[in-house]
């Protein structure tokens, strides 16, 4: 096991592509065996695992392209994640337990039950969300440790 | 719940490489939506699901799911079989509806 010290972070950077759901959750699970690693307790990692799957998994859907930022401290991560996208019109009704506006293939998947950014809020302690329609969506997530 | 013992009580196979008879179980899951998965299953769950395709075994490593059954014969792709193995997850087929599945491992005790 690798221990941080206080002044230290470990930055981790993944290109997310649109449509690749053969690579989903790649991100997330590198992000996870780097927690594992330097020995982050297990439901903190759980919460990280799911609020980082989450996100990556809204970029691969409902984006072209996006990149995801994971950022470990001693006592907290950061996750970021800003995608090329359509953005999204009405984010309280997107922040919604089942609300979803993605295609019946990606349905038929498992994916697109709408609660994807309902996980993101009840698994992180700082939630963020900043979307611009035609531009993009950047969404930040701080778990505390 | 020791999977050895799991395998000796319900009609289900083997479908990948990866297996240890001394995985256990505590409790499970059903479903086929994703992100209820990741938001409601918890760590060491067996998880009943009609989805074989890989994203199953992201899912699964990420909340802590070391058994999945896979119900209703239906056939687990070749890459998610793979993937599993990667992750260390067993992958176990049925011909059993996940009805008839999550009834008999209520009747075992896992619940
Ligand atoms: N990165 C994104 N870019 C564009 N739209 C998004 C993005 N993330 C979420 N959305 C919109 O918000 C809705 C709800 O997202 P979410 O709760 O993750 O559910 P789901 O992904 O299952 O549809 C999506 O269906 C989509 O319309
Ligand atoms: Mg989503």
């Amino acid at each position: 096991m690798i221990k941080l010290k206080d002044n230290q972070k470990i930055l981790l950077e993944f290109n997310l592509a649109g449509s690749a759901f053969d690579l989903a959750g790649e991100a997330s699970s590198k992000i996870k065996r780097v927690l594992q690693q330097i020995g982050v307790a297990t439901e903190v990692i759980r919460r990280i695992a799911i609020s980082s799957y989450e996100a990556e998994m809204n970029v691969i859907i409902h984006a072209c392209c996006g990149v995801m930022r994971a950022e470990i401290y001693p006592n907290r991560t950061e996750i970021q994640v800003e995608d090329q996208g359509p953005g999204i019109a009405d984010i309280a009704l997107a922040m919604q337990e089942g609300f979803s506006t993605a295609p019946d293939f990606v349905r038929e998947m498992g994916f697109g039950a709408g609660m994807g950014l309902p996980n993101m809020v009840r698994c992180s302690d700082q939630f963020d969300i900043q979307s611009q329609i035609g531009k993009g969506t950047t969404v930040l997530m701080v778990i505390n440790h | 719940m020791r999977i050895e013992e799991l395998l000796k009580q319900l009609p289900v196979t083997v479908a990948g490489d990866y297996f240890d008879p001394a995985v256990t179980v505590a409790g499970g899951y059903v479903s086929d939506l994703l992100s209820h998965v990741m938001g409601q299953a918890k760590a060491g769950n067996v998880w009943v699901t009609m989805q074989g395709h890989q994203n199953i075994a992201a899912v699964a490593s990420l909340v802590g799911i070391a058994v999945i059954i896979i119900a209703g014969g239906i056939q687990p792709d070749t890459e998610t079989l793979q993937k599993a193995d990667q992750e260390r997850i067993v992958i176990l087929t049925t011909k059993l509806t996940a009805y008839e599945v999550v009834g008999r491992l209520y009747q075992l005790g896992i619940c």
